[in-house]
């Protein structure tokens, strides 16, 4: 009963990058997800990000836990590396890679159970590190391979398939990623791609901890009337903050931009975003504010997406740790082994 | 854009491009299925119920189905339509008892059809089991017209003409052959309630060039001649042979020569190699037996000696473009070719003729010399008298004379019965889901990636040997079944529900050819810039529905979709469906008759 294959055909006129790669050249084998999963939509708009940043996939690691969010980087970018690790335990392995190996560009793949109830922890001590990663979680605030019991992002008094409600508090991750330190938090929606598509692409880019909080309905066990997660409630009380435009750094801007209703900000790399703001005066790199904001939005019933916050200038874990800029499988005999003198010196320094 | 009204019948026939194609409009993809699924009895009546000569056809169509093909969009080459259509008549069991049965009772009509070629014939098919008395007049012994007399047996074999007129003349009509009609008064004279003249484009286009009368005995019209050899009264020809012309005709006689002595056979063409009216599987064939096509030359002079040709004068030209677009041939200034040769074959065109109607019956003729002929009727200025295949618009080809037997069938059927002729039925449609289950569809809708097979020839030499030797071996059934495997099932279309959609972007994601996108609404042109994948195809429909909750509209492209259904099995509420598209043309008898 599993799905065929996609056919290898594409559309003749289809699109290149920079590096002679197609759009379908970022696939993975084929979803064995249910129709319609929001997931499948969030691993397309990860296949595109990395098409339009012309990304080479073997430069890319891709980890994750446990969960039906969890399988899906089976689903995309099949020529990188990937890591489907122990259920919430995606921060910990992808943290050592990053370590061993700081060249690759990690994508941390998870979902509510796997970030904000198992794996609650190690999420929270992975983002206050600044460990230079995306963390996608895809949050559909259901436990959908058990069959529908409310996850810890579950909002209070929303209401299961079955009818029940839910009495317990959630956890909102975004306010927690904000709490803890991240540079980069953004929340999206599945179902609107010309949003989520820049905000990977700029999470991408950006160096240290950026966090998005990727709203991904379960069409199977969570798109029902009294659901906080469905395709309509999310699109009813979606609160869209900007709209972004990621830009290369090898384009020029040539539009002028109105001030008050449009925010450029460079990244690291010297790529630059383009927020169009679409609601009153939002200033992006106001941590407190935002948090202030996103507090006085969700007691309104509002759901705050689009980029929430970024650091005016941010690090990673290497620069705490003062890491070696090679990557460890590169270091040879004499960086590893420098000689008796060396270690004189070492121990000298420590008496 | 206005939402697509998917109601009307042409929308989803256009996109079953060979099927809107076809002007006999066989429902191809669903014999090729057949065929696919072993069962070629049913794909070959499913052909003969719409194009009347499966067997024939499926070897000598000009095949407008295949430059059509969707799948020469989305790969290098179309499903070899023609020949699978071969397949279904090479393997059917006996059809005999599926064919219909002479009517039952006489109705009292009384209709002559005078050529017993495939216009003819075909409106005798239509006509008999509805009771009427067909009378079948040709110039010939047999029946079959120029599919006979004109097409080579290396490419259509006597036994496959004899059995499919077989099936018509076995519906109790009367076949008056060897009987010439040299005056259409004296038909009408006796009295037939209608007369349908498809007697073809008889004569060969003849070049008055110097030498043409000295070197007469070497120089022969093409289709004459083919005739000729056709009947056993011509068996051979000179060493070197050259052919004037660059259609099929040109073709099949250049191909003759060669089996009848033709060592040295060249074809001579005016045009570019492009530019010929050749298909472009027959000039290969042509090439393959050896036969250089030469172009851009164009005949001066017959060079003789005591009354035998010697050879052929070319002048070299070019082609100049004017202002407006127009070719111009112009002499490129290089010296003169002369071609040595033995006989020459001109094949630069045929004409019709009609000298044996008189001219003051009540048939007009227009200043080409052409009857004026009702372009949906094909009613001729006498009431009765109803012309069709090339004698009403001039050479054209054996499926479109058949496409005019069915109309002019259904013209004769209304006008016998009083009815109002140019009130045409329209074609019977439906339009059902093919959902089996949980990605299970009625039909294969997995993707073949498999590139156009070749039809297996004879080898060259054996087929040289003899006039009678068909080449052409045709697919066996296991290549038939990988070719069939090639068709992508466009007649089962993407059916798209709006208020069932919940846009969460499934089949925009799963979609191979990113033919879905689900955006705000505007004029086509616009629209079409605004797609997932570029929409440049204009001949090819947006399929275009509003009412989604979000107030955007779902465009889809038809134009490259390879009906997957991936779409379908993404979707998680059943907004999109593959539902099968039917369309038959509605033929004379009952369907077609006024309903008040």
């Amino acid at each position: 009963m599993s799905y065929l294959a996609k056919p290898k055909f594409h559309h003749p006129a289809i699109e290149t990058n920079d590096l002679g790669f197609t759009h379908r050249d970022y696939e993975g084998s084929i979803s064995t997800l249910c129709a319609g999963c929001g997931h499948d939509s969030i691993s397309s708009a990860v296949m595109r990000a990395c098409f339009e940043l012309s990304l080479p996939p073997h430069r890319i690691a891709k980890l994750s836990g446990i969960g039906c969010s969890s399988k899906t980087p089976t689903y995309f970018l099949g020529q990188s590396h990937g890591f489907n690790s122990v259920h919430g335990r995606m921060p910990s392995v992808l943290t050592g890679a990053n370590l061993a190996n700081r060249d690759l560009i990690y994508l941390g793949v998870s979902g509510d159970g796997d970030s904000a109830s198992i794996g609650f922890g190690q999420f929270a001590h992975s983002i206050r590190r600044g460990v230079n990663m995306v963390y996608i979680v895809e949050n559909n605030g259901v436990y959908g391979l058990t069959k529908g019991q409310f996850s810890a992002t579950s909002d209070q008094g929303s209401k299961s398939k079955r009818g029940v409600v839910n009495t317990d508090s959630a956890i909102d991750l975004v306010a927690t990623a904000l709490q803890l330190g991240a540079t980069f938090v953004a929340r999206s929606f599945s179902g609107d791609k010309t949003q989520l598509v820049p905000l990977i692409k700029a999470a991408i880019e950006h160096r240290g901890a950026a966090f998005i909080d990727c709203i991904s309905p379960c069409v199977a066990f969570n798109n029902h009337e009294g659901s906080t997660k469905s395709f309509d409630y999310v699109r009813d009380h979606n609160a869209a903050l900007n709209r972004l435009d990621f830009i290369t750094g090898r384009e020029p801007i040539t539009a002028e931009y109105d001030p008050g209703t449009t925010q450029v900000v460079r990244m690291h790399d010297g790529s630059m975003i383009r927020l169009a703001k679409l609601g009153a005066d939002y200033d992006v790199h106001d941590r407190i504010a935002a948090m202030n904001n996103l507090h006085t939005r969700q007691a309104d019933g509002e759901i705050v997406t689009g980029l929430i916050y970024m650091a005016d200038e941010s690090s990673d874990l290497h620069d705490h740790l003062g890491t070696i800029n090679q990557p460890l499988n590169e270091l040879n005999a004499p960086e590893l082994s420098p000689g008796a003198k060396t270690l004189e010196s070492i121990n000298a320094a420590l008496r | 854009m206005k939402p697509t009204e998917i109601s009307n019948p042409d929308y989803f026939h256009k996109v079953v491009d060979c099927q809107w194609a076809c002007p006999a409009h066989t429902p191809v993809p669903e014999y090729i299925r057949h065929i696919a699924a072993g069962d070629y009895t049913g794909a070959y009546m499913i052909n003969w119920k719409s194009n009347v000569f499966p067997g024939i056809l499926g070897r000598t169509c000009d095949r407008p189905c295949e430059p059509a093909c969707r799948r020469g969009r989305v790969e290098d080459e179309p499903v070899a339509i023609c020949r699978l259509k071969r397949v279904a008549a090479d393997y059917k069991d006996d059809v005999k008892h599926l064919m219909p049965k002479p009517g039952a009772a006489r109705n009292g009509k009384r209709i002559a059809c005078i050529g017993a070629g495939p216009a003819s014939m075909t409106v005798a098919r239509d006509l008999a089991p509805e009771g009427y008395e067909i009378i079948v007049f040709d110039q010939d012994k047999l029946s079959g017209g120029m599919m006979r007399t004109q097409i080579p047996k290396f490419r259509l074999p006597e036994t496959v003409i004899d059995e499919e007129m077989g099936y018509i003349l076995d519906l109790g009509i009367e076949f008056r052959g060897g009987q010439r009609i040299d005056s259409l008064k004296s038909i009408l004279d006796q009295k037939f309630d209608a007369v349908f003249v498809g007697t073809g484009a008889p004569r060969g286009r003849d070049l008055e060039l110097p030498g043409r009368t000295e070197a007469a005995a070497n120089i022969h019209i093409g289709i004459d001649w083919l005739s000729s050899v056709s009947f056993g009264h011509i068996d051979k020809i000179g060493k070197r042979v050259v052919v004037l012309g660059g259609g099929n005709t040109a073709m099949d006689c250049c191909r003759s020569s060669r089996r009848l002595g033709g060592e040295h056979v060249t074809v001579v063409v005016r045009s570019g190699f492009e530019e010929m009216k050749a298909s472009p599987w027959e000039k290969e064939d042509a090439m393959h037996e050896g036969i250089p096509i030469l172009n851009w030359l164009v005949p001066k002079e017959f060079k003789h000696q005591n009354g035998k040709l010697t050879g052929v004068v070319f002048e070299k030209v070019k082609a100049v473009f004017d202002a407006k677009g127009r070719r111009d041939l112009v002499p490129s200034g290089e010296p003169d070719t002369l071609i040595e040769c033995d006989d020459v074959l001109v094949a630069v065109g045929q004409e019709n003729a009609f000298p044996w109607i008189e001219k003051d019956i009540g048939i007009e003729f227009d200043r080409w010399g052409m009857p004026k002929v009702d372009q949906t009727t094909f009613q001729a200025t006498i009431p009765n008298v109803f012309f069709g295949g090339d004698a009403a618009f001039g050479p054209k080809n054996i499926i479109w004379a058949v496409a005019h037997g069915h109309e002019a069938a259904v013209s004769i059927d209304k006008f016998c019965r009083g009815e109002d002729i140019a009130d045409r039925p329209p074609p019977n449609t439906n339009l059902v889901s093919q959902k089996m289950g949980i990605h299970e569809w009625t039909y294969d809708n997995g993707v073949s990636n498999d590139l156009r097979y070749k039809v297996p020839h004879k080898e060259t030499a054996i087929a040289l040997k003899s006039i009678k030797t068909e080449v052409e071996l045709g697919f066996d059934p296991k290549l038939g079944f990988s070719e069939a495997q090639r068709c992508l099932n466009c007649d089962v279309q993407t059916v798209f529900s709006a208020k069932l959609c919940i846009e969460c972007d499934a089949c925009v994601d799963i979609c191979p050819m990113d033919c879905i996108t689900f955006t705000d609404d505007g004029e086509e042109s616009d629209l079409r810039a605004r797609l997932l994948a570029p929409a440049g195809n204009l001949t090819q429909d947006i399929y275009v529905q509003d009412g989604l909750r979000t107030g955007r509209i779902m465009a889809k492209d038809e134009d490259l979709c390879l009906h997957c259904g991936f779409c379908a099995e993404r979707c998680p509420t059943g907004a999109w469906d593959m539902q099968r598209f039917t369309l038959e043309m509605t033929h004379a008898g009952h369907g077609c008759r006024s309903k008040a």
